[in-house]
């Protein structure tokens, strides 16, 4: 059966209470999950509270703000602070998200901050994504064709053939989504869950692509595609606003006009 | 690097690279009749399930003998039929995406199956049978 509730040794308990300094007016608490694999210990909720007077506007901020000035040990990824590299997704507040693009303000009360749900944790708020970037590498995303380019252009796209691509190439692998997925949850081993999905549709929607037949091929199956239910976390959780319930659904498409 | 090597913190006792586990046996290549087909059946019986509604309901308190007569006759019938040969495909197509979902191991959700899939034939069987007899034999 699947399984529905945490391990014995997944289960939280409740953490250190990091007080604000003397005198800061403006306090906000930080919940975050903290799990160290060297200590052999439960993962524990820790509670930080930072003066927002002296703090950047993002939950990505006030880690890095924590991370520099109250607690090293904090471990969690960041790159780009500006939402193109998809590297510090995480659960903020309930919902999947990049911390450098939630701003602080939008969350009511405590900030709680989890790691992406259901993946293996590395350490704190670092997930073991490796599943995932199998899962992408097996759909081959990139151009695949036979017809040699244009010895002294690139490859052409008209700007209806163009436009197809948009709302698919916006993709920062964040993996928000595929996170947020029941249906990934329940069968990740099997289904390739909506972010990889979605890179499946960028490539079968490039007209300068050769190789459709064979990519809708493999996504022909029961687990790999036919996993996805319509549930729509996906497009509500992405923080980039697309939508890999909508590309699910053109593959879908694509498949019953050519096999009905 | 985790393209390459196995994961260290899932699947502790598999040596497997995540890349093969996910290629695993390869694409079934199907899936798309059943998913197409539970979206007809499912439209198909939108305006069946209403007919069946409205059909019961006008009946309500209506002796035996007077429903017999009404199912018994060829349109309706036809649409009894049409509404159980549907309805329990799409049961059973239902089903078994739920025990895809949910039952493991993979032979544990191959016996699932097999036994919703009998289930529904066995009922389905009966309701066609009951209607037909009404219909001819009544």
């Amino acid at each position: 059966m699947a399984t529905f509730t945490l391990p014995k040794n997944s289960t939280i308990g409740t953490g250190k209470t990091y007080k604000a300094e003397a005198g800061a007016t403006n306090v906000r608490s930080f919940k975050i999950y903290r799990w160290d694999p060297d200590t052999g210990e439960n993962p524990r909720m820790d509670t930080y509270e930072i003066d927002l007077d002296k703090c950047g506007p993002m939950v990505l901020d006030a880690l890095i703000k924590i991370k520099n000035e109250v607690d090293t040990t904090l471990t969690f990824r960041r790159s780009c602070r500006e939402g193109i590299c998809g590297s510090c997704s995480m659960n903020i507040d309930g919902l999947n998200t990049l911390a450098c693009l939630k701003p602080i303000e939008d969350v009511h009360g405590e900030v709680r901050i989890n790691p992406l749900p259901h993946m293996p944790v590395v350490k704190d708020l670092v997930p073991d994504l490796g599943q995932i970037y199998a899962q992408l590498t097996s759909i081959q995303p990139w151009l695949k064709a036979d017809t040699a380019p244009p010895p002294d252009s690139e490859r052409l796209q008209s700007k209806e053939e163009r436009a197809k691509l948009d709302g698919l190439w916006e993709c920062i692998l964040c993996f928000c989504c595929t996170t947020s997925c029941p249906s990934y949850w329940w069968n990740g081993d099997r289904y390739l869950g909506p972010a990889v999905l979605l890179q499946a549709y960028r490539w079968i929607a490039d007209s300068r692509d050769e190789y459709t037949g064979e990519r809708l091929d493999q996504l022909q199956d029961p687990f790999r595609l036919y996993r996805c239910h319509t549930i729509m976390n996906c497009a509500r959780t992405c923080p980039k606003g697309l939508n890999p319930a909508e590309a699910i659904g053109h593959i879908k498409t694509l498949l019953v006009e050519r096999d009905r | 690097m985790s393209e390459n090597y196995p994961s260290t913190t899932a699947h502790q006792t598999r040596l497997q690279t995540p890349l093969g586990r996910v290629r695993q046996n390869g694409s079934a290549k199907s899936g798309t009749h059943h998913w197409w087909m539970q979206r007809v059946t499912s439209i198909a019986l939108l305006p069946l399930m209403l007919w069946f509604i409205i059909g019961i309901a006008s009946h309500a308190g209506a002796p035996y003998e007077e429903i017999a007569r009404w199912v018994g006759r060829p349109f309706n019938a036809v649409l009894m039929l049409l509404l159980i040969g549907i309805g329990f495909y799409h049961t059973a197509g239902g089903l078994q995406v739920v025990i895809e979902d949910y039952i493991r191991p993979e032979r544990s959700a191959m016996v699932a199956g097999l036994l919703i899939r009998g289930a529904c034939w066995v009922f389905g069987l009966l309701c066609a049978l009951s209607v037909l007899r009404l219909a001819v034999a009544g």
